[in-house]
């Protein structure tokens, strides 16, 4: 277990109060005048070293991000977007650092616009967290009238306003492009990539997009130094992370974690294990709604990090871990997720809006045995229809889950759905079929 | 894609009140000069507060005119995102988040209580015409769950018994208190808390 002086979110549990004077007492603001006084390739380097990689779910190295910033501010003025709509099935950390250490993610932004060269920060916070905003917008008022934001912040030399942008309870408003268009006062549909935000982003300006816990994490970073987090870990997986667990354990909660840890001894010691014992594990849904589930053979030896979870096809995510154990229906489980991404689907690509709807139906009626044999396969090629063929990661978000539960489950969805397709004989008929199904015998 | 529609009944007329106005003029001041369309989330939701839960088409068009944008891309931004009511809803609005982590830990409990105690049908007011309810997907309080939200307020760690006393309360006029409803630390694990000690303690 890490030990508590190496957790970097001490309030996690709001024991020792969000106001600005707990969280000196925790060390932060301390000597932000300091920390930035060393420059911008000093943070950026520490950031490097550190190897933190983003908390967000796609865990993309945060120092490389901050570099792709342009070095000279030209005519466009650069933007800091904090990324806090957490809308994931399963997890829940941004809410606790929004509500509990909202001063860490303050001097976070303040640091993080300094390395960037922003004068202006927004926090893109979902809507459904309205009573989080206001207390983040409490704690922000608190910031300016004891000037650590705004003119000259906390005595560095460097102007920063920030401000807060709710959300309307679209999902795909997580992804950084969507969430630029909310921020302009569009519809959340993703942009195509390139050219990317970090050139052209928010109103056509430089815009760096972090998630919330990564920028919290970057004072304790700087503070303690990039080589103290790289400390714990592994290799290219370090630092900590909050975990949420739940589902069917005995004691759902978030916990801040060495990352590498082991799955048992999160669900063991820290979630009080499964009810029912750790026999009755059916399966783990290991970072998020997104990532494919992992079955209980498995998750005996399974470690909690990006490269490691990849290593079984699935991933880290946002670390959001749901349990799921034997006296669940596996595939109504999946086919309530299905219905989660048919609901949030933006409606811009055709191959996720019809085939998230479809994914739905199909996987319902699967688990109420109603399917025929071969449309099995059917919702396999549906999911390989989707999955790289949106012009946003959703696509491969709602597929993979369909495929982790195809992949790990394929022999329940068979024992249940035995009836006979109506069309017993295949017939190959070009100008009907997807021509990549031909190649396959009995597509 | 949820499929959105506007209600039948419209109102004719739609105006800010002077303290929407303030409100307004201050939200619209956050964003860059010339891109003030930034603001127009914020905007419905003052629209939406001050015109009880929901927003009429007409206040679509007073918040196009405000912002000096096209009342086609306001309908838009309304309908896109669903926080946005679009029809009447009761002065509690309940919503009971059903995704998988609250479902496996018996969310259906919840709705159940929601058709005893407010109405048969999803976003169909209570007899009283105080209340109603719907569906919505994940509120991201997962490992509180299962959970509802109503209004602002997050209501975690719920069975069906609290449930039906939270709406028996809500049903008098009465407000109950939002937050775990085992007693519990926030997202701590309950019981079974094995870090921080110290500052539990303190």
């Amino acid at each position: 277990m890490l030990k508590d002086q190496d957790r970097i979110f001490k309030n996690l549990y709001n024991d020792m109060g969000a106001d600005v004077k707990s969280a000196q007492t925790r060390g932060d603001w301390v000597n932000t005048s300091e920390l930035i006084a060393k420059g911008r390739d000093w943070i950026i380097n520490e950031v490097k070293d550190s190897q933190l990689r983003g908390r967000g779910g796609a865990g993309f190295p945060t120092g490389l991000k901050w570099s792709f910033a342009p070095k000279e501010v030209g005519s466009r003025p650069h933007y800091l977007v904090i990324n806090a709509d957490e809308s994931e099935p399963g997890t829940c950390k941004d809410r606790d650092i929004l509500r509990f250490e909202p001063h860490k993610l303050i001097e976070g932004c303040l640091i993080a616009s300094y390395a960037v060269q922003a004068h202006v920060c927004y926090i893109y916070i979902r809507g459904e967290y309205f009573i989080e905003g206001q207390k983040l917008q409490s704690a922000i008022d608190e910031a300016y009238e004891k000037n650590l934001i705004g003119k000259n912040a906390a005595g560095t030399g460097w102007d920063l306003d920030i401000y807060i942008h709710y959300g309307a309870g679209a999902y795909i408003c997580g992804e950084e492009t969507a969430l630029l268009e909310s921020i302009e006062g569009k519809k959340g549909q993703p942009r195509l990539k390139p050219p990317f935000p970090a050139l052209i982003g928010l109103y056509g300006c430089p815009t760096i997009i972090n998630n919330v816990e990564t920028i919290a994490v970057v004072p304790t970073i700087l503070r303690r130094s990039g080589k103290w987090f790289s400390s714990l870990g592994r290799e290219k997986n370090t630092g900590t992370k909050i975990f949420c667990i739940s589902g069917n354990v005995n004691n759902p909660c978030n916990v801040e974690e060495e990352m590498n840890i082991s799955l048992k001894e999160l669900i063991e010691v820290h979630a009080g294990g499964v009810v029912g014992g750790w026999e009755n594990l059916q399966a783990v849904i290991p970072g998020g709604s997104s990532m494919p589930l992992i079955p209980k053979e498995k998750c005996e030896t399974l470690t909690m990090d990006f490269d490691s979870l990849m290593a079984e096809k699935s991933g880290l995510g946002t670390a959001g871990i749901v349990v799921i154990n034997k006296d669940q229906d596996i595939i109504k489980c999946m086919a309530r997720i299905a219905r989660f991404y048919k609901h949030e689907s933006c409606g811009q690509c055709t191959p996720c809006r019809e085939g998230s709807g479809w994914m739905w139906r199909m996987l319902e009626r699967m688990a109420k045995g109603e399917a025929t044999k071969d449309e099995v396969d059917m919702l396999g090629d549906v999911t390989n229809q989707i999955a790289g063929h949106t012009i946003c990661a959703f696509g491969e978000g709602s597929s993979w889950p369909v495929q982790g539960l195809l992949r790990h489950f394929k022999k329940e969805i068979e024992e249940r759905n035995n009836l006979d397709p109506i069309v017993q004989k295949k017939n190959n008929i070009p100008y009907l079929v997807d021509q990549h199904l031909l190649d396959k015998k009995n597509a | 894609m949820s499929l959105r529609r506007p209600a039948k009944d419209q109102p004719e007329i739609f105006e800010f009140s002077s303290s929407s106005l303030d409100e307004a003029n201050k939200i619209v001041s956050k964003y860059p000069k010339g891109k003030q369309q930034s603001a127009v989330m914020a905007l419905l939701y003052i629209a939406q507060k001050q015109n009880d839960n929901w927003i009429p088409l007409v206040a679509m068009k007073y918040i196009a005119k405000f912002l000096d944008m096209p009342y086609i891309k306001v309908y838009e931004v309304a309908t896109f995102y669903t926080m946005y009511n679009l029809s009447p809803v009761g002065k509690y609005f309940v919503q009971v988040c059903t995704t998988t982590p609250c479902m496996i830990r018996g969310a259906n409990k919840l709705v159940e209580a929601c058709k005893e105690k407010i109405s048969d049908k999803e976003n169909e007011l209570s007899n009283d015409k105080s209340c109603s309810w719907m569906e919505v997907e994940c509120l991201g309080a997962c490992v509180n769950a299962p959970m509802m939200q109503i209004n602002d307020d997050y209501y975690e760690d719920l069975d069906k018994e609290k449930t039906v006393d939270i709406f028996d309360k809500i049903l008098k006029g009465e407000d109950p208190k939002p937050g775990s409803y085992r007693g519990r630390l926030n997202t701590e694990p309950e019981n079974n808390r094995k870090t921080l000690m110290d500052v539990k303690n303190a």
